[in-house]
């Protein structure tokens, strides 16, 4: 059986460690595998070095010194604002590992700034650079990358051990596989192709790819994020949006409203009326400042011929989904191990939950995490799958993708696949369904969401819109565990507001684990503070 | 959304066409590439940062089609000033380098 699947792909590898995607997550993944003695294949949808949204925007990153003041402060500012959901151990976990590879960032010669007393300023990274220096920082360590080279299915070996990957080149349409003993996903979230920046390329493939080989999402419920944006524009950078006034048309200011906390005012007055701003509360010394922290903030605005500081704007909140949310696959351990053997999970891919409970939104914990993750998914998948020896090798698979890939019935009509995304993005992108969430809103979108995920698995679907329609299977999926977590969360915490119950229950300090494809479950998992019991919690479950 | 991959500057080393995450551009022999699924551009502006050139330009606005005048856009400055505002190319310092984020957090309410 495997020699003759061997004919049909133009290109079959062989790898210890396969890295699905490319960006942070994925970079420091691979590295760490190759530094653990891995021969490592990395493939990313786009190009390892320009995709995901950390190489178009810039990130600041929760780069703590390692003083017990600074990092107590650290881990406690954000504790409430995440509904206390997060964990210290892995907080200070990713603080430590956080702290030790950016530094070697700095070995590797990304060009820190320093700041006005002269020291090195390690906490804000600018995307190209930094993902350009990952890319060649790689490349010399001698992982093979496939670029323009989307993950399709997962295959698994005849005990259910994840065992690589298949895909397909976008741009020769030729179809690969690799064959691993540990895959890691590191796809990064979903924003549901709302354009937000740098968003486009994330569409939820991994946890599609995930779950079909038996793995669990976590914390779903937290899938809420909207970054603010100029409504023309796809910069959504809200940091600078502290300094903004916000007002109705009519220039006055809207009460209530703001870049943080404030933002459910701007949803809520978006639903009924423009909403402007201008970034009136910088001080002249500060605009300079701006300008050379974030230069693509400024691009936009300097295309479209407005001065933001003088001049007000409209503005928009775009829907960036998990990918400033912090749902996503479960890790069941420390080595960031996904439920299923084989696989791992890391950066936007793998759920937040542990270090910023239901809340990240702007902020530095995800760089951090999918700078940690990623080396710890990394270095235990090379344990892992060197572990596994010879056997490895001889890997029987077969590929565990259904949806839009081995449709169960065989639907008459195949669906416009254009028309069937925005079909997904009429259920997830109304501030009113999602933003702010209701019983009635969450399962009148979920009944026609159930439709629309028995349409798209049961299509046939032609070679040329497959990658299209594996990423509409993997938003609708996406969107069903998002609801029915959502759902099940009846009170209001994190990110996660539910009109029905706007308060915080202590009774429901708990996560959330979802999954299935045609039946979506969700059940509850006890919150823990301490190492040990995360590790067992796996059977709790 | 990209709007303009300028014939005159062109030089056809399709790193464009590499570097898209979304596909965007095709290559095709012996010309510069074509623009090839604009729609599917996420306006990252990551084309014109890798592009040696300056021969692309990404208009501001993510849904509209924007027409654009090449002429103009270069008079005004605009073709390259990301990858200046960057300080990606020859003889450029990156301006990672004069990251300011320090300060403005300082301020940070
Ligand atoms: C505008 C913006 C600003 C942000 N600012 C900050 C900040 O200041 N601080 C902070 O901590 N965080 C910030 N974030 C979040 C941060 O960028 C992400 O958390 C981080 O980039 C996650 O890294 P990742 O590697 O998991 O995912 P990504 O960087 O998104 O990379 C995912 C990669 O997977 C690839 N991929 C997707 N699907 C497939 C597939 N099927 N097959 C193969 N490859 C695939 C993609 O092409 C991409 O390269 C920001 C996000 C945005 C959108
Ligand atoms: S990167 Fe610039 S020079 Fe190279 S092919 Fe594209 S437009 Fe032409
Ligand atoms: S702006 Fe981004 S998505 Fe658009 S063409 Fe350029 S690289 Fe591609």
């Amino acid at each position: 059986m495997l020699k003759t699947l061997v004919n049909n792909f133009a290109l079959n590898l062989q790898a210890d460690v396969l890295v699905i995607g490319g960006g942070p997550a994925g970079t420091w993944a691979a590295w760490s595998a190759m530094s653990g003695g891995a021969r490592v294949v990395l493939v990313d949808k786009g190009y390892c070095g320009t995709s995901g949204c950390a190489a178009a925007s810039g990130n600041g990153v929760w780069y703590v010194p390692p003083e017990a003041e600074a990092r107590e402060n650290a881990m406690a500012s954000r504790e409430s604002l995440g509904g206390f959901l997060a964990n210290r151990s892995w907080m200070k976990r990713v603080l430590d590992q956080t702290f030790t590879n950016v530094n070697l960032l700095a070995d590797w010669g990304y060009p820190f700034p320093t700041d006005d007393q002269g020291k090195p300023y390690r906490r804000s990274l600018q995307g190209p650079e930094y993902m350009r220096l990952m890319r060649r920082q790689i490349q010399r360590a001698g992982v093979k990358i496939l670029d323009h080279s989307p993950a399709l299915e997962l295959l698994v070996d005849e005990e259910g051990k994840v065992a690589g990957a298949t895909g397909i080149n976008r741009q020769t349409s030729e179809k690969w596989r690799v064959i691993s003993g540990a895959t890691i996903i590191a796809t990064g979230g979903c924003a549901f192709l709302s354009k937000a920046l740098g968003c486009n390329i994330l569409t939820g493939d991994g946890y599609l790819m995930a779950a079909e080989a038996g793995a669990e999402m976590s914390g779903m419920e937290f899938s809420n994020a909207y970054g603010i944006s100029p409504a023309f524009s796809s910069v959504t950078k809200t940091l600078f949006y502290n300094w903004a006034t916000f007002t109705y048309e009519d220039g006055t200011p809207i009460p209530g409203a703001g870049s943080q906390r404030g933002r459910s005012v701007i949803a809520e007055t978006l639903l009924q009326q423009p909403v402007y701003a201008i970034l009136d509360q910088a001080s002249e010394e500060m605009r300079s400042s701006m300008r050379l922290a974030q230069p693509n903030f400024f691009l936009p605005f300097d295309r479209a011929r407005i001065d933001p500081f003088t001049q007000r704007f409209r503005i928009t909140l775009r829907l960036e989904g998990t990918v400033r949310g912090t749902g996503g696959i479960r890790i069941i351990d420390e080595t960031c191990a996904a439920s299923v053997p084989g696989l791992y999970a890391a950066g936007d891919a793998a759920t937040r939950e542990l270090i910023c409970g239901g809340f990240t939104g702007g902020g530095s914990h995800n760089a951090a995490w999918a700078i940690s993750s990623g080396y710890w998914a990394g270095n235990s998948a090379a344990e892992y799958a060197l572990n596994l020896g010879q056997q490895a090798n001889q890997l029987r698979v077969r590929g565990v993708g259904e949806a839009a890939l081995q449709p169960k019935a065989e639907n008459a009509s195949s669906p416009n696949i254009n028309e069937f995304i925005q079909a997904v993005q009429t259920e997830v992108f109304p501030y009113n369904r999602n933003y702010f969430r209701t019983e009635k809103g969450l399962s009148d979108s979920l009944s026609r969401l159930d439709n629309l995920w028995q349409i798209i698995r049961d299509t046939q679907i032609e070679d040329s819109q497959l990658i299209r329609a594996r990423e509409a299977a993997a938003m609708v999926a996406t969107a069903r565990w998002m609801y029915n977590s959502a759902l099940e969360r009846k009170e209001t915490r994190g990110m996660h507001k539910h009109q029905d119950y706007p308060q915080q229950d202590a009774n429901q300090q708990h996560y959330l684990i979802s999954g299935g494809l045609d039946q979506v479950w969700v059940k509850t998992q006890p919150f823990s503070n301490t190492n040990k019991s995360l590790l067992t919690t796996g059977a709790a479950a | 959304m990209i709007e303009l991959v300028s014939a005159s500057r062109c030089i056809q080393c399709n790193l464009c066409v590499n570097v898209c995450p979304t596909n965007v551009f095709d290559a095709v022999p012996d010309a510069p590439p074509t623009i090839a699924r604009q729609s599917d551009c996420q306006t990252c502006f990551m084309c014109e940062l890798y592009c040696p050139v300056d021969a692309l330009y990404v208009a501001p606005d993510t849904e509209l089609q924007t027409s654009v005048n090449e002429a103009e856009l270069a008079e005004a400055g605009l073709l390259g000033s990301y990858r200046k505002n960057i300080g990606w190319g020859k003889k450029q310092t990156s301006s990672a380098k004069t990251d300011q984020t320090f300060q403005v957090l300082k301020q940070m309410k």
